[in-house]
């Protein structure tokens, strides 16, 4: 995203500025463990979490800031919170 | 056309003329006559601009950063505790890149309260990204707010300014000042029309967040636009110079310097005292010069350099310090010049607080520089410490 004078913005920067840079921990999904209840979409604030053809779900990794609700609410534990290296 | 003015009058005539369109300021002396006068030219209808009365000076710069966003020419004055109050705001105006120009009656910082001159109030803030311009005289106070305007309003600038002059020395003091007609006014100064503005049909945010990836480069950007505004103030000051005589275009004034042995470096209105002490010193056959520096920030470091070159020593007068560091600001950024010359460079720390400096102040200084003896407070009453 370029820079612009005083930090100025037009709406709809969110769709430019990536917000997974900010992430630390990444969230793993077990697709295995999924009862596909999809608490995780519901309860994301970023709103980054999609369903798939089969039922279950992912994270958009451009997006997601690595808040970890996701994780700490999934009744099946089946989301996992991993350090990320850039 | 020339009147015997009070300096605040002087310079309230001179926004009057640039037809700010928002004024936002809160009384505090030494610069409430600039405002009250604002205040009855709006009450008056002899200016269209409209008068935001407020409960403090950070209401009072926070209204002008909402005007100038969004698209008006705003200004506002102050000085010592009200400037320190504003100094949030200070910061945001620069980093949105908003052409604001805020006259600086310069006044000590408390405690202890001292409503009286020194300029550690606007030196205090000089990181903050605003131009910094500071007059001699009650002319040059009137002037460059002229300058002032027509620089940081300039696409290429886009910074606010302050116009600095010293509280009660120049702005309580009557003197014959050459205040431009508004066809001279408008001449020079053109409406301001910025590119982008707040406006509901058209949605803009101004100075939004920036992470870790983007803060570091806004400071460089900022600091790039400090660095062109060195092109324009040549160019509007010889602009200036040439439609109305007075050219304002180097951000340095070299007064008897060319064959200086002691070349003193100083700002403001005890340049006119100085000058005086270095003709009389000149008739004593006292080889001193003055080097005045009028444009704070940008910081004009080429130059001080070049105008020092052939200089023995160099005294730097400073009326404000860094506390804890080895001086004024203006000694500090002038060693920093002169870095990797073999010129001794000494700073005098004086007339902090409205303590006066008098010619044989000026002198005794040169004497001392010519000893080596510097890097002090100048003028410490013995007695009391």
């Amino acid at each position: 995203m370029a820079l612009a004078v005083g930090c100025r913005a037009r709406p709809g920067k969110s769709r430019d500025n990536r917000t997974g840079s900010w992430r630390v921990f990444k969230p793993i999904f077990d697709h295995e463990k999924c009862s596909k209840c999809g608490m995780c979409r519901t309860l994301c604030p970023e709103g980054c979490v999609h369903e798939n053809e089969e039922g279950l779900f992912d994270p958009d990794y451009s997006y997601c800031k690595g808040c970890g609700l996701c994780a700490a609410e999934c009744p099946k534990d089946a989301i996992t919170m991993k350090q990320e290296e850039k | 056309m020339l009147e015997i003015t009070e300096g605040s009058h002087a310079v309230a005539e001179a926004v009057r003329l640039c037809r700010p369109q928002v004024v936002s300021a809160y009384p505090i002396t030494p610069q409430t006559h600039i405002v009250e006068a604002l205040a009855d030219f709006v009450a008056n209808g002899k200016l269209d601009a409209e008068y935001i009365t407020v409960e403090n000076e950070l209401s009072a710069l926070s209204a002008c950063v909402g005007a100038s966003a969004a698209g008006s020419r705003a200004y506002s004055a102050t000085t010592s505790q009200g400037l320190m109050l504003m100094a949030e705001v200070v910061f945001n105006a620069a980093g949105m890149r908003l052409p604001i120009v805020m006259s600086i009656a310069n006044r000590a910082m408390g405690a202890p309260l001292s409503i009286w001159n020194d300029m550690q109030d606007s030196i205090s803030l000089r990181d903050a990204g605003w131009l910094h311009f500071y007059a001699e005289d009650n002319q040059e106070a009137t002037d460059l707010h002229f300058l002032a305007y027509k620089v940081a309003e300039d696409p290429t600038v886009q910074l606010p300014a302050f116009v600095c002059f010293d509280g009660f020395i120049l702005s309580h003091t009557y003197e014959p000042v050459d205040i431009l007609s508004q066809e001279q006014a408008d001449q020079y100064l053109p409406a301001f029309a910025p590119a982008e503005k707040l406006d509901a049909k058209d949605p803009i945010s101004f100075g939004m967040y920036a992470t870790p990836e983007y803060y570091l480069e806004f400071r460089y950007e900022t600091n790039e636009a400090q660095k062109r505004a060195k092109d324009a103030i040549a160019k509007y000051g010889k602009e200036f110079g040439t439609l109305f005589g007075r050219d304002y275009s180097a951000m340095i004034e070299e007064y008897r310097l060319d064959d200086a042995d002691t070349a003193i470096v100083a700002m403001g209105s005890v340049c006119g005292t100085v000058k005086d002490a270095i003709d009389e010193m000149r008739e004593e056959g006292k080889k001193v010069g003055l080097l005045r520096i009028r444009v704070f920030r940008p910081f004009p470091i080429e130059e001080i350099t070049k105008a020092l070159t052939k200089v023995k020593r160099v005294a730097v007068l400073d009326k404000n310090v860094s506390l804890g560091s080895r001086g004024g600001a203006t000694a500090i950024e002038v060693r920093d010049a002169l870095y990797g010359s073999t010129i001794p460079v000494k700073g005098y720390i004086l007339g902090l607080g409205g303590r006066d400096i008098r010619k044989k102040d000026i002198k005794n200084i040169v004497d001392l520089c010519e000893k080596g003896i510097g890097d002090q407070f100048y003028g410490l009453r013995k007695e009391l410490i």
